[in-house]
């Protein structure tokens, strides 16, 4: 399983659009695609109502795992765009 | 059936009732299923995705922002992890209702844990849940039908209160009027009916349970079940001539003595134009700038809001538009404005401009747009700011208007403090303007938005006349009034006679305040204005302004 960590710049955090589009992205994946604050336990990247309980907040930092590499750029470049 | 309630915007409305009953309730703890857990399953899941369909097509209908929002509550509802929840639990034996009220709970605990934005976000959840659960046991989802009820006829809405949000996408061509059980002169429903010119009555006892055809006279507050064709003929004549009678007035705002007031319009936004250009506004004395910022995760952009001033700007070429700068916080959160820390108190805690000492970038942004949109226009613009409390918060705000290139900077008087030390905060703007709603409920210690408090809110309580006064005070600056006492056509002549410079109201209220105050002199306003405040119950200080005030009578006002 690959991973890639990014920090969210967004003002808002992962919640409200930036979380949408994330989930909407990460539910086209076929296998597991999990998100997590690094050293907390991973949550499924599908589910917005998961991504939406990590409260990412801005300047904080993600661990975006799954096995399909370029889907995870795709995660990491929504998950880290202003 | 016949019920009295408060008449809060005025008008007569006839149509079908169309009753938003209360929450949908609870499914039973324990509730179980007839034992076919698969069926059960499928029933659970139809409901939820029956539920996201429909979301998503309300969302598709209303487009822009509601898209957006209406979208993400859809993909809440298809969550995964909500599904394995559902199907878990009817598998433990509970029904398809309970099941889904349980695993919804989860999550709402979670978010509404956290607080803040996420906390907001468990009302949503409440919303799809209870949806979900009306699908299943036969009743109508919740919310506010955005078609005529009935083909072509407008429906009479009644609920227990209503929510802006609710209410975002009526028009006068699907609400005929409304009706509440709660609600007072000021809450959120009266100012959105008076806005869209609806008749509204609220504080109406029992109207849940009104069905059938409904009379609702905003102006008496009456509202009549099933009436005769014969009263609703009458109610309607009476209501025509009177209407007739104060289109009589035409022109600037004045006095019978030829004293002007400029009579301008409130406006949440361009959409409110027409309206206000119909009933013959001067300009604008309020325009509430939160409507761009409500229900979205970001600031609008400079260009956007640039665009939407300019709409307001061009409308009055040779008339004055005041621009309110963000109201937010209280009872309108946002949710990349949140408040530094927990709120007991919202409506006393960090709001309007208090709002901006910690996101200056906010309120730069917003003045820049508005410095964008003025440039090379004839409009009058000038900035004011709400939730002012000290001359020092007024100078601050000033010199940040006159920094983005504004010329014309004032504040607003909602709080006892600044209304009581107005020639202070005078000397540092170029105008004040009194927020009558907000100075009640500061000056009464009274929640604006409930209901059994609503006496205290009365415009005529001798003690917020006392507080108008000082806030004309002695300084000379423009002194206007914005808030909902303006309407009154009485209260808009013992405003003038305490001084006031100007009024600004929901549109349709222009004319009969129009036709009161050509009606009467300076000196009678004056006389008026002395008689309120020299009585001590608010029905008394009416009757005393009233007395002093004979042309009133003869408009039928």
């Amino acid at each position: 399983m690959a991973e890639r960590k990014v920090t969210v710049v967004a003002e808002v955090g992962l919640h409200a659009r930036p979380a949408a589009t994330f989930v909407q992205a990460a539910a086209k994946a076929e296998g597991e695609v999990t998100i997590a604050k690094p050293g907390k336990d991973p949550v499924n990247a599908k589910s917005i109502l998961a991504v939406m309980g990590l409260d990412v907040r801005q300047g904080e930092e993600v661990v975006i795992a799954g096995d399909d590499e370029m889907l995870l750029d795709e995660l990491a470049a929504i998950a880290s765009a202003p | 059936m016949r019920l009295q309630g408060v008449g809060v915007s005025t008008g007569v409305g006839y149509g079908p009732a169309y009753v938003i009953s209360d929450a949908i309730p609870e499914p039973p703890a324990g509730e179980r299923h007839d034992g076919d857990a698969e069926a059960e399953q499928d029933r659970a899941a139809q409901a939820v995705e029956r539920v996201a369909e429909d979301l998503e097509l309300r969302g598709s209908k209303a487009g822009g922002q509601a898209r957006d929002v209406l979208g993400a509550l859809a993909m809440m509802a298809r969550d995964p992890g909500l599904a394995v929840e559902i199907k878990d639990l009817v598998a433990t034996g509970l029904s398809a209702p309970r099941a889904i009220f349980e695993a919804f709970q989860k999550y709402r605990d979670l978010l509404a844990a956290a607080g803040g934005y996420l906390g907001e976000r468990a009302a949503d959840l409440d919303d799809i849940r209870d949806r979900a659960v009306a699908v299943l046991t036969g009743r109508r989802m919740p919310g506010v039908p955005a078609e005529p009820a009935d083909g072509a006829r407008p429906y009479v809405l009644v609920a227990r209160d209503l929510a802006p949000a609710d209410t975002a996408l009526l028009t006068p061509a699907i609400v005929a009027a409304f009706v509440t059980e709660d609600g007072g002169p000021t809450s959120h429903t009266a100012i959105l009916a008076r806005a869209m010119g609806v008749p509204a009555v609220v504080a109406c006892h029992d109207a849940l349970s009104l069905t059938g055809d409904l009379l609702v006279d905003g102006g008496s507050g009456l509202v009549v079940q099933e009436p005769a064709s014969d009263e609703v003929s009458s109610v309607r004549q009476a209501d025509a001539s009177r209407r007739a009678l104060l289109e009589a007035a035409t022109g600037p705002g004045r006095t019978a003595d030829g004293h002007p007031v400029p009579l301008l319009a409130n406006v949440g936004g361009p959409a409110d134009l027409e309206l206000a250009l119909r009933n013959g506004a001067e300009g604008v004395g309020l325009y509430r700038t939160e409507f761009l910022f409500l229900d979205r995760a970001e600031a609008p952009t400079a260009a956007e809001q640039a665009e939407a001033y300019r709409a307001v700007l061009e409308a009055f070429p040779d008339g004055k538009v005041v621009v309110r700068t963000l109201d937010a916080g209280a009872d309108k959160p946002l949710a990349f404005l949140p408040p530094p820390g927990e709120e007991p108190n919202p409506a006393l805690g960090v709001r309007g401009l208090r709002m901006f000492r910690i996101f200056p970038d906010i309120m730069s942004g917003q003045l820049g747009a508005l410095a964008e949109a003025a440039a090379g226009l004839t409009a009058q613009v000038q900035v004011m700011a709400p939730m002012v409390a000290t001359a020092h918060e007024a100078a601050w705000f000033a010199a940040a208007c006159r920094t983005a290139g504004l010329r014309e900077a004032g504040v607003m008087i909602e709080v006892p403090a600044a209304a009581l030390r107005s020639d202070d905060l005078a000397a540092e703007v170029d105008f004040l303007s009194i927020g009558t709603n907000d100075l009640a409920q500061y000056t009464f210690a009274a929640d604006r938005q409930l209901g059994t408090l609503s006496k205290l809110q009365n415009a005529w309580q001798p003690a917020l006349l006392d507080m108008i006064a000082a806030a004309v005070g002695s300084h000379g600056k423009p002194c206007g009034v914005c808030g909902e006492a303006a309407a009154d056509p009485a209260m808009a002549c013992v405003l003038v006679g305490l001084g006031v410079t100007s009024l600004s109201m929901a549109a349709p209220a222009l004319p009969a305040v129009r036709a009161a105050l050509a009606g009467h002199t300076r000196e009678q306003c004056r006389a008026a204005a002395r008689a309120a405040r020299a009585a001590t119950t608010a029905d008394q200080a009416r009757e005393a302004a009233r007395g002093m005030l004979p042309g009133l009578g003869d408009l039928g006002l």
